[in-house]
């Protein structure tokens, strides 16, 4: 591609900004490109491609850390620490299945950008909650660093919070750090066939509010539950909770939950390599993946109150006939909407609004995430202090300008 | 006061008659504290030795009077300094002699328990034991717990990002809360986050917390609640040596255990302690590890088989593990008095509060112990060692001339070890004023200038509890200035790398 800018270290990073304010010019700022359809459609005068920055600078296993630069494919991190029995707890979901991409391209510092997350957000929290520290060109062309390697720090500000979830708005990141919790000896899958949604809410309140202590809880309607084929239930749906953890304590806590769910209705297990399919499949939200039969469906991201989920969920299926699939315990839901110029977004908005959370359009052609907001609208004193603090970082706005709002 | 606050501003202490009747207006009855000796209890937080009488104290009772005293603050150029319940021990409530003192105390008030979402909505002056207690009928808890939880509120917690013994494995403040309502200092009021995840635009709650009341005034917070653990038991081992304890505590986390709770105390706290409360500690040891594993029971028995095995490995001299609820609080009771009772030892102590990579530990207690010779003065220490936040206590005497001088000095040697060995300067205790004139042994100027940035976007006029945190105030204006070095740009033209 022309006018790609590919610096290989932070100096050059900083020399690539520069240039781009020297010029006049804005960026699009590029990992692998595993996300890049996500957001506004907005143009760029050249593309940073930060893939050159690529590999672990320091993994002490026992000090649960690990720092690498921000181009560093996650694959590459995940097999290091896996093998010393650690892993990225945040359980960062890889968008490439859904957004037609190839699959596991991304990196480190996508997951970072995008705040990613997985089922295990109920119990483990985002990436948010997992990095630690920062190096990071700014969009004045600084270079700036925030946080350290340690988890419990006070010291200053918390940007990292800021550049977590900020999709390359603020700075481009060259090197993070973050959290390398043990990864769990073992795990289990038990779910409830058939169970219509608000019913299915129901159980996962109770679930996730008991002794239970289950690290992901999720529904997954008949059609969509279909098309995973790590549950071999025949037919309806299927509302599943993880257990993860040592042995003996799963045996245990097995016991709480099925006491629990028993009666729901018809229970089922899965074992460990079974449990880790399904919950990879709900992660990558496999059933809407853009190979797949709801591959030009549109996709929206909401994020509500758990106990509204099922409202949420009913009123897309039953006002825009939207597939869903329930993560987070009903706070999380997936709506494939059918295809559509305005992307339904007027029903989806006021939807959540009703209920609380936010709504990002993930998946829709170039055209219709040029004319509607992407990202969830804010009221006006937060967004001026959005744009503020936006302009505190860039006030130029060469970093990815507009790929969340308009002029953010 | 060793360390400078900004100027007076004559102009506006002339006209505190016209201030004080101006707040009076807005909050009536009893919310404005104008006498001197009224509000002289507020003239310093947890850390004494600084003190100053505020302008004039408020106590708001509604977030409708928060947002008027702030923007009429704004409007007027007065500074305001927000306070909780005034037990931060880096000063981030010391009051300014300009300054309005800001005391959220009357936002006392649980909101709503929400059991459905695991959440609930308190008042920023509720105290943070006061939400477990709330709770715990049904079997919840609010997980972070500082060790002044009985005092302090989640309106401080949040302006401090505050920890506790357990959040190695449950996390801090900003990994427990969902939401606010926070005031600007232009009196405008946001809602962030909610009672659901995530920010659906920059996580402004994330930057807000631990910011030390200086970006907003929080009305309203939501927390999330947890489920308690159905058991909970604790190891006390001994150790012949702080390596040893150290190389412990590593092996016991690169085995994949996360223990509730792991806290270190060395000779001299453990002596202190176990004299204070005898709570059975081994005095023939270097250092002790309280090892506590929480969950079901046959999880945690399973665990602690491990952690047995672990710490004989680790040539532990003493092994004893709680057979009772009793016997695990008595475990506590010495280290949760570590602090008064290092008090009974000394007439004075400074706690210090930073935070080392867990492995550096034996070689930070060395440099510590040279650095006691050097300064004449004993110190104990107390450690959370599972996340690696150490609390070196000095111990001094304040009426020997030169001796807090000394402790201080000393303070500063320790926090600048903490990061010169790859830590930092505060894991819990905030920056305030106590360590703000060190944060350039951490942080570079650019480093430093993009904070206040941040500062200048949520409060352009520098007026929400100035002088902490940043050691050099710039102007906002002087702040928002671009450098472009279009001389030593490497891509002149059209750019391939």
């Amino acid at each position: 591609m022309n006018n790609t800018l590919k610096p290989h270290d932070a100096a050059e990073v900083e020399q690539a900004v520069q240039w781009a304010l020297a010029g006049g010019k804005t960026l699009e700022l590029v990992g692998r490109g595993s996300k890049r359809a996500i957001g506004r459609a907005a143009q760029w005068d050249a593309t940073l491609d930060l893939s050159g920055l690529s590999g672990v600078t320091l993994y002490e296993p026992a000090e649960l850390v690990l720092s690498a630069k921000a181009g560093t494919p996650l694959a590459e991190i995940d097999a290091l620490i896996a093998g010393s029995g650690q892993e990225l707890a945040f359980e960062p979901m890889d968008y490439g299945p859904l957004l037609g991409a190839a699959a596991a391209t991304g990196t480190i510092g996508g997951a970072v950008a995008a705040n990613l997350s997985g089922p295990r957000r109920i119990k483990a929290g985002a990436a948010r909650d997992h990095f630690l520290g920062v190096n990071a060109v700014s969009g004045r062309g600084e270079t700036f660093k925030s946080g350290g390697r340690v988890v419990k720090n006070v010291t200053g500000y918390d940007l990292c919070k800021l550049l977590a979830g900020s999709w390359g708005t603020l700075a481009a990141m060259t090197e993070v750090t973050l959290k390398t919790p043990p990864r769990a000896e073992t795990e289990e899958t038990v779910f409830v066939l058939n169970l219509d949604e608000v019913t299915a809410g129901k159980l996962m309140t109770a679930i996730v509010g008991s002794a239970a202590d289950v690290s992901a809880a999720a529904h997954l309607p008949a059609p969509v539950a279909a098309r995973i084929g790590a549950i071999t239930a025949p037919g309806g749906a299927v509302t599943a909770f993880r257990l993860e953890g040592v042995a003996p304590s799963i045996t245990h806590r097995k016991a709480v939950l099925e006491k629990l769910a028993a009666p729901f209705g018809t229970l089922g297990t899965l074992g460990d390599g079974p449990s880790r399919a399904l919950w990879r499949a709900v992660r990558d939200v496999e059933p809407f993946a853009a190979a797949g039969p709801a591959g030009e469906r549109t996709i929206w991201r909401i994020s509500t109150a758990p106990s509204r989920g099922a409202e949420v969920g009913r009123a897309l299926v039953e006002r825009a006939e939207a597939e869903i699939i329930y993560d987070w315990a009903g706070g999380l839901i997936w709506a494939a909407l059918p295809a559509a110029d305005d992307a339904g977004t007027a029903l989806v908005r006021s939807t959540v609004a009703a209920a609380g959370g936010h709504a990002t359009l993930i998946r829709a052609p170039v055209a219709v995430r040029a004319a509607i907001d992407v990202f969830e609208p804010e009221p006006a004193a937060l967004a001026a202090l959005t744009k503020r603090v936006r302009e505190s970082f860039d006030p130029r706005g060469v970093l990815n300008a507009g790929r969340m709002w308009a002029g953010v | 006061m060793p360390v400078a606050m900004p100027q007076s501003d004559e102009a506006v202490l002339a006209r505190r008659a016209e201030i004080v009747a101006a707040l009076q207006h807005i909050v009536p009855g009893e919310g404005v504290i104008a006498l001197e000796h009224a509000m002289r209890p507020y003239e310093s937080d947890g850390l004494t030795a600084y003190r100053q009488l505020p302008m004039v104290v408020v106590l708001p009772e509604t977030t409708e009077q928060v947002a008027a005293v702030l923007s009429y603050c704004q409007r007027e150029g007065i500074k305001v300094v927000p306070r909780g319940a005034g037990t931060s021990l880096s000063g981030g409530a010391l009051p300014l002699s300009d300054g309005v003192l800001l005391g959220m105390a009357k936002f006392n008030h649980i909101r709503e328990i929400d059991f459905d979402n695991r959440v609930a909505v308190v008042e920023p002056g509720v105290t943070n034991l006061a939400v477990s207690q709330a709770v715990e009928h049904a079997g919840f808890y609010y997980a972070p717990d500082p060790s002044s939880q009985i005092a302090c509120t989640i309106g401080g917690n949040v302006a401090e990002n505050s920890g506790g013994v357990h959040c190695l494995k449950y996390g801090v403040t900003t990994n427990n809360v969902l939401g606010c309502e926070l005031v600007l200092m232009t009196g405008e009021i946001v809602r962030l986050g909610g009672r659901h995840l995530d920010s659906g635009g920059y996580d402004l709650l994330g930057i807000v917390t631990g910011s030390e009341g200086m970006l907003g005034v929080v009305t309203e917070v939501t927390v999330r609640i947890l489920k308690k653990p159905e058991s909970a038991r604790a190891a006390l081992v001994g150790f012949a040596t702080s390596e040893d304890a150290g190389d412990c505590v590593g092996r016991i986390i690169g085995a994949g255990i996360i223990p509730g709770g792991m806290e270190m105390m060395d000779r001299p706290a453990i002596h202190a302690a176990e004299e204070f409360v005898h709570a059975g500690y081994p005095l023939d040891v270097e250092a002790l590890l309280i090892v506590e594993l929480d969950g079901p029971r046959a999880e945690v028995d399973h665990l602690l088989e491990r952690v047995q095995e672990t710490a004989r490995q680790c040539r532990a001299v003493t092994y004893r593990v709680s057979n009772s609820e009793d016997e695990r609080l008595l475990f506590w009771a010495g280290r949760k008095a570590a602090f008064p009772a290092v008090g009974r030892i000394s007439p004075d102590y400074y706690c210090m509060d930073g935070t080392i990579p867990r492995g550096q530990l034996p070689l930070v207690l060395r440099r510590m112990q040279d650095m006691s010779v050097k300064y004449g003065l004993r110190v104990a220490n107390v450690f959370h060692a599972g996340d690696g936040n150490l609390h070196p206590l000095i111990l001094y005497d304040a009426n020997k001339p030169g001796e807090l001088e000394r402790a201080e000095q000393f303070g500063a040697d320790i926090l600048r070890l903490c990061v010169e060995v790859g830590g930092v300067l505060t894991g819990e205790h905030g920056v305030g004023v106590e360590k703000r004139d060190l944060m350039p042994a951490m942080f570079s100027e650019a480093d430093l200038n993009q904070q206040q940035r941040v500062k200048c976007a949520f409060d352009d006029k520098g007026l929400l509890n100035p002088g902490k945190v940043f050691p050099t105030l710039h102007r906002c204006a002087e702040l928002g200035r671009i450098h472009v070095h279009a001389g030593q740009v490497a891509f002149p033209d059209l750019p391939r790398f």
